[in-house]
């Protein structure tokens, strides 16, 4: 590097007040940081939840009486296909992208992504795709066949809005492939030396596993709505029964995407909570391999049980088989990690803070979404059930009790590193309350209404559903309330919360071993591996950082001792002060 | 937000002074990798898409539909003929500047890219003489979407390929140590190549 180059640097730099400083216009701008897009994301997609949810709570209103009385069916049905759309496609997809892209490269000790105009080019694509969307609503005819889409409805009902819906996909399926093929990148070619595959933290493993599932399957949902597009505007007729054409071949391309992509939804939570767990708990995670290779193991199977979602659509009796099979065979490896985060938690010393609260939330009422799924999976009751709101019920636990659980975790994990400053506790801890009493209040009854025949997607139903529908309604008002208290604290936290320290949580993951919010590259000296995926350390051995830590919990000294005693995987007593934390 | 331990001239741009910049140099280009892996992406819609094709072909009692004009074989093999050669012709332009040979490499290009225009309007020709419209039925409209899509992907490679023989102009822009545009354009070139054989055989020969 020449003189001048040097000085051009020392220059630059003087203009950065702080390491991990960003003015707020950086948030607005084609910013090449990976911290700044994963910010980015995160805040654009939580926006777009709050769209969803007054979309849902529009829905929600519609319900709370038997009769049509609050919109008309038409517009009925374009709410619940936008709630659906912008929830999915706007919220939590794109919300796991957004750890992602915080997270990874300061876990596994990388500067940045591997294509950092890439990234920005994938989160610059999300914001016109749901303003489009949304703009559909403006002018009047918004897409109103149901997330799905399904032709022949999706052909005959609005034109502009059903083009405007598919536009809109294409672009954000667009934005995740983009993703998808930086995560791996980064991933496989930037770790640091000596972090081998079976070194990096759980996330690293999970978002392997989703960016390959969004590689494999995105595409193939993109081929069917090329397809459907040109039935919409250019008169073939390939999904439509009156010229020749299958609407079931439309089925089988769209699950085959939509199907893998509710892993693309779960998977980086669970990656998530892997992490939060056994920080929380103060106990090394149980069966990281187990975890890690459970993920790839989803990953593989959710390709290949997309038909359970066909079963009533007149598919073969034997293929009914196979998909009921192998949809089962997914409970295991979800088992193996389910097994594990409770084992992790097992004994452990936790420390219940918001976000212990929310990663337990999670385990919680995911297990109770994925046993209606195996239920689901079942072809005699899924027949049964098919089309009814057992089915929402069911994906609104996996969905609004795990993936959106696992957000909240995660920001109240994270945020000290993403800002410098702390979340109020108590706060947090009402948001949870709200949280999870108005989920159990809203999805649960909907089992019963499934059961009783309540048909999913009509605005009119039968007078004897009332009293349960009123309940639901009123559950996501509750959900709705719950919202508040967590975007006060989270603006409040972040112009005046109390500073956060490095490592507020004694974490043993990389990004824990920089500067809260961290450098522009992230890290000064190269962290080095001590052993295990979770034994970090610097580079000269100096875990200042970890043990410089305001918020430890003065009962237990030794948790503070040193900075791998309480999570280390195999008891050291030179290191661990209190051998009762390994129980 | 407290500076802690760090000090921002040691952090935002000395940064390549550090070990961690130097690792990082150890693997300068990841490009491939990305590119092979969109690819793959790319590779998916193709997929499905046959995918869609085979079952329409297994719903229907019998394909093509009756009334489908039998399709010409010349001019589609006279032309697959030309893009399988052409993925030859390119590999010739890796070859010669991972010589230094940047005269080499841009003729090979350029007769990869004058190949590339044949086969674009053997299939424009193609199209203007079928007996069949998009609409005709579902085989017509398989046909027309399958092999245009194709057909925009080898102008997307031709517009590579032309992008390269443009910035080659600039002396030095590619040598034997930094060429991945040319390798950039070749793999997607022989890419576009496999997916059409593969389409040549569903649509024509199946």
């Amino acid at each position: 590097m020449t003189q001048a180059q040097l000085q051009e640097g020392a220059n630059i730099s003087a203009l950065s007040e702080e390491p991990g400083g960003r003015k707020w216009r950086d948030y607005f701008s084609f910013n090449t940081d990976h911290k700044v897009i994963g910010i980015q994301y995160l805040v654009t997609t939580f926006i777009f939840y709050c769209i969803g949810g007054v979309l849902a709570d529009l829905v929600r209103t519609e319900l709370k009486t038997p009769e049509t009385d609050f919109v008309s069916p038409e517009v009925y049905n374009s709410l619940f296909t936008l709630h659906a759309t912008i929830m999915i496609f706007l919220w939590i997809v794109p919300a796991g992208a957004g750890f992602a892209n915080y997270l990874i490269p300061l876990m596994i000790g990388a500067k940045d992504m591997a294509f950092p105009r890439l990234n920005a080019v994938a989160f610059w694509m999300i914001p016109p795709a749901g303003l489009l969307l949304i703009s559909s609503l403006l002018i009047g005819d918004a897409p109103d066949a149901g997330w799905t889409s399904y032709p022949p409805l999706s052909l005959v009902t609005g034109q502009v809005g059903e083009a405007i819906w598919i536009m809109s996909v294409l672009l954000l399926g667009t934005s995740s492939i983009l993703g998808a093929i930086n995560f791996l990148v980064t991933i496989w070619k930037m770790r640091i030396p000596g972090m081998t595959v079976n070194q990096m933290p759980l996330f690293c493993w999970s978002m392997i596993a989703t960016s390959a599932i969004t590689l494999l399957s995105t595409p193939v949902l993109a081929g069917a709505l090329i397809l459907l597009a040109f039935d919409l505007l250019a008169g073939t007729t390939f999904f439509n029964p009156t010229g020749g054409g299958d609407p079931i071949v439309y089925q089988h391309m769209f699950w085959f995407y939509s199907h893998p992509a509710v892993y693309i939804m779960i998977l980086p939570f669970f990656g998530l909570i892997s992490e939060i767990l056994p920080v929380h708990a103060r106990k090394p995670v149980f069966g990281y391999q187990a975890i890690a290779y459970s993920s790839l193991a989803i990953s593989f199977l959710g390709l290949i049980v997309w038909a359970h979602h066909m079963f009533t659509s007149g598919i073969p009796g034997w293929l009914r088989m196979f998909f009921m099979i192998t949809t089962m065979i997914i409970a295991v490896p979800t088992g193996i990690k389910v097994f594990s985060w409770v084992a992790t938690v097992w004994g452990g010393k936790l420390r219940l803070n918001s976000a212990m609260l929310f990663a337990m939330g999670f385990v919680g009422t995911f297990v109770i979404g994925g046993i209606s799924g195996v239920m689901l999976a079942a072809v005699p009751f899924d027949i049964h059930v098919h089309d009814t709101y057992f089915v929402v019920a069911h994906l609104h636990y996996v969905l609004f009790g795990g993936s959106v659980l696992g957000i909240y975790a995660g920001f109240y994990h994270w945020f000290p590193k993403m800002t410098g400053r702390m979340l109020n506790e108590f706060w947090g801890k009402v948001h949870f309350a709200l949280t999870i009493v108005g989920l159990n209040m809203t999805f649960l009854p909907m089992h019963k209404l499934g059961m009783m025949g309540m048909n999913r997607r009509i605005a009119v139903y039968d007078p004897k559903f009332e009293t349960l529908n009123f309940i639901c309604t009123m559950g996501s008002y509750l959900l709705a309330v719950s919202t508040f208290p967590f975007i006060i604290n989270a603006i409040w936290s972040w112009m005046y919360g109390p500073k956060a320290a490095n490592n507020p949580w004694q974490a043993l993951t990389l990004e824990w071993m920089t500067t809260s919010p961290p450098a522009i590259e992230n890290f000064d000296k190269l962290p080095v591996l001590a052993t295990g995926p979770y034994d970090y350390g610097m580079s000269n051995g100096d875990n200042k950082e970890v043990e410089n830590v305001p918020f430890s919990d003065e009962k237990e000294p030794a948790l503070a001792a040193g900075p791998n005693s309480a999570l280390r995987a195999d008891p050291d007593p030179k290191v661990a002060a209190n051998p009762e934390d390994r129980k | 937000m407290q500076s802690q331990t760090l000090d921002p001239a040691k952090t935002a741009l000395n940064y390549h002074h550090t070990e961690a910049a130097a690792h990082h140099e150890e693997h300068p280009d990841h490009r491939i990798t990305g590119l092979i892996m969109f690819l793959v992406a790319e590779g998916m819609i193709f997929f499905g898409m046959f995918g869609a094709y085979l079952a329409f072909r297994s719903v229907l009692p019998s394909w093509p539909p009756e009334g489908t004009p039998d399709l010409e074989l010349l001019l589609p093999g006279v032309n697959t003929i030309i893009l399988i050669s052409s993925s030859f012709v390119i590999h010739n332009a890796d070859t010669a500047i991972k010589k230094n040979d940047v005269s080499g490499m841009r003729t090979w290009l350029a007769i990869t890219a004058a190949m590339g225009a044949i086969f674009l309007a053997g299939q424009l020709y193609e199209y203007s003489n079928l007996e069949f419209g998009l609409t005709t039925n579902l085989f017509a409209s398989a046909f027309y979407v399958l092999t245009g899509f194709h057909g925009l992907h080898v102008f997307i490679g031709l517009v590579a390929i032309l992008a390269v023989l443009w910035r080659s102009r600039v002396a030095g822009h590619y040598s034997s140590e930094k060429h991945f545009g040319v390798e950039a354009a070749e793999i997607y070139w022989h890419f576009v190549d496999v997916v059409w054989i593969v389409l040549f055989g569903l649509l024509y020969i199946l």
